[in-house]
């Protein structure tokens, strides 16, 4: 019985792993190339939500500046990768390095805030957010260090010897191009968070986490050192996004102080919000959901050409527009978001826990 | 020193503003015992407790545990020096279930950390596997073998204050302090809250005791402090409190005059 029910879930990601693996494909056939392009995009996503939810979903400390590690990420590897300083480190240093400086980031962040929480922490986060923007933006004089708001070109690709992920490689007859090889290098980063994620949300430092979330007075009268605790979901957290950063950075070759606004903060708090805070599950929703929706509606335009044979609302307007009904209607509907933090049953079974 | 003692308040002082909360409260507990500290609506029993377990730091005076100053240490530090609590008004992680609650109390007894988490590593999961059962052993424990699997908000009350309690011990304390365990609670639950707490009496844990209920809080401790407007104005057994003039007056007056 044991044996037929793990048989049925080995079959279940088997199936879902190629169906992962094939999507790129279907989706170019069905949608075009840009649309993989936007899957590979969703992925990034769907790491830097994942990241947000450690510090926002397990301990509940209520973060609206965490663009702002997705940049240290994306900025460190663009300095270490690209013609600015003549520095071309290899990708397995610079995703690691990432990692650790956003780690950093998150602490700086978060060892002056501790003794805030709510309304207040959330308005420090949003002010740290836009000070690494601005730091950006300006580190151009005197010394020239990020080039300011022209940001940084010609990012190196991702490179693993002699294969570029930046171009097209013929493989068993199957023509991969660069989007098609950088999504799968996302899926398997993403795949990565998420297991991460879920260990983590099962584990004694997940329960801590959940417990300030719940109650910080009783968590701490029950042994849990918070300010610890509080720390490493900001320093994990961020070093999500730190590697999500580099990502972005190697995909696009080019990064400017335009992409951390903190609408894209607030962007990703919407991803982790509208799934189902602190559901792994829910958030992955979200973070796709809320990366693909923007850019199914801008088919808005020529759908109103085709059925009323002209375009009366501006697409980029109706678009925004019908996002923002989207999230009220959400907040009416669902609360909770599309897919609620359940609380499991048990981890370990009764019998299998005393058998130990 | 005197060993047979664990813990001992000297002169405690707390003043909220113009309001002296508590002043100068002494009074030590003997290992082995359950010790009541009772007293009406607002005379410090909560203000004491908050210091005793590091939530607020006493303005005067010295806390020590087996000898050791802990009067301001961080409630952690204080946990793991041995003191657990549960609270007046019930305080659990109330989206977790009631496992996860004494799971969460098993925390400063173990130490596995992100990377074994993360990598599965065969020390965290025994570990993980030891904490999920040493908590269904205190469910059990405490009655509520039932109620592993139940979200804690959703329980009734009794239970949750059980809960509280199971959630405590799960943090291998010396000594206990519970702050108004029966309140809410009809007949049968205090009952069998009395034989829970004379079980963990019987397995060595010392018991501080906060309580309105007259007949379980002398019934049960061995040594009674009153306060009253943040002054200790008796102390010794029962029966000894009960006589005292100032503690009629002050306090039991109908009940026990």
């Amino acid at each position: 019985m044991i044996l037929a029910d793990n048989r049925w879930r080995w079959a279940l990601w088997i199936g879902i792993a190629m169906l992962l693996l094939a999507l790129p494909f279907a989706t170019e056939a069905l949608l075009g190339r840009s649309w993989v392009r936007i899957l590979a995009v969703a992925l990034l996503f769907v790491m830097l939500a994942l990241g947000l939810n450690i510090v926002v979903g397990f301990a509940g400390l209520l973060d609206l500046g965490y663009i702002a590690f997705f940049a240290v990420g994306a900025y460190s590897y663009a300095l270490l990768a690209s013609p600015q300083f003549g520095i071309h480190w290899p990708v397995l240093l610079l995703l690691p390095l990432g990692a650790a400086l956003a780690a950093l980031f998150g602490i700086l962040l978060g060892a002056p805030t501790l003794r805030l929480r709510g309304d207040y922490l959330a308005i420090v986060t949003l002010g740290f957010g836009e000070i690494i923007r601005v730091f950006l933006n300006n580190l151009n004089r005197p010394v020239n260090i990020t080039n300011g708001p022209q940001g940084i070109t010609l990012i190196d690709p991702i490179r693993f010897g002699d294969f570029s992920l930046a171009r097209t490689h013929e493989i068993a007859g199957i023509t991969f191009s660069a989007v098609h090889n950088y999504y799968y290098v996302f899926l398997l980063f993403a795949v990565l968070t998420i297991i991460i994620s879920l260990r983590l949300e099962r584990s004694r430092i997940g329960r801590a986490w959940v417990a300030i979330r719940e109650d910080e007075l009783a968590a701490s009268a029950m042994g849990i050192n918070t300010r610890n605790l509080k720390l490493l979901a900001f320093a994990m957290g961020a070093s999500f996004g730190g590697v999500a950063g580099g990502l972005f950075a190697a995909f696009q070759g080019f990064v400017s102080p335009e992409s951390f606004h903190l609408i894209d903060s607030i962007m990703v708090l919407c991803m982790v919000v509208l799934g189902g805070m602190g559901n792994v599950a829910g958030v992955v929703l979200g973070a796709v959901l809320l990366t693909a929706l923007p850019e199914a509606l801008r088919y808005i335009g020529p759908l109103q050409q085709r059925w009323l044979g002209e375009v009366l609302i501006d697409p980029a307007d109706l678009r925004m527009l019908l996002f923002g009904l989207a999230l009220v209607l959400m907040m009416l509907l669902r609360p909770e978001g599309l897919w609620p933090a359940r609380r499991r049953a048990p981890p370990a079974p009764r019998e299998a826990a005393h058998g130990h | 020193m005197d060993t047979e003692v664990l813990l001992e308040a000297r002169g405690i002082s707390k003043r909220f503003g113009g309001l002296a909360a508590l002043s100068s409260v002494s009074f030590s507990v003997r290992r082995g015992e359950i010790f009541g500290l009772i007293g009406p609506n607002g005379a410090g029993k909560t203000t004491l407790f908050n210091m005793l377990t590091g939530l607020a730091r006493p303005d005067g005076g010295e806390i020590l545990l087996d000898g050791a100053r802990i009067d301001g240490l961080k409630p952690h530090a204080i946990a793991a020096r041995g003191i657990a609590r549960t609270f007046q008004n019930i305080r659990l992680f109330g989206s977790m279930t009631a496992l996860e609650n004494v799971m969460v109390g098993r925390h400063l007894r173990s130490d596995g950390g992100v990377l074994g988490a993360v990598l599965r590593s065969r020390a965290a999961v025994a570990e993980e596997h030891a904490i999920a059962a040493r908590a269904h052993e205190l469910l059990d424990y405490c009655g509520l073998g039932q109620r592993a699997g139940d979200i804690a908000r959703d329980l009734p009350y009794g239970d949750q204050r059980r809960l509280e309690i199971a959630r405590a011990l799960a943090t291998e304390p010396k000594l206990l302090a519970l702050d108004e365990p029966a309140a809410g609670m009809n007949a049968t639950e205090t009952a069998a809250l009395r034989a829970l707490l004379e079980r963990i009496l019987f397995s060595g844990i010392t018991l501080l005791l906060i309580e309105h209920d007259m007949n379980l809080v002398m019934g049960l401790s061995h040594q009674v402090a009153v306060l009253d407007y943040g002054e200790k104005i008796a102390a010794g057994s029962p029966e000894q409190v009960q006589r005292d003039p100032r503690v009629i007056e002050a306090y039991l007056g109908g009940a026990f005059a």
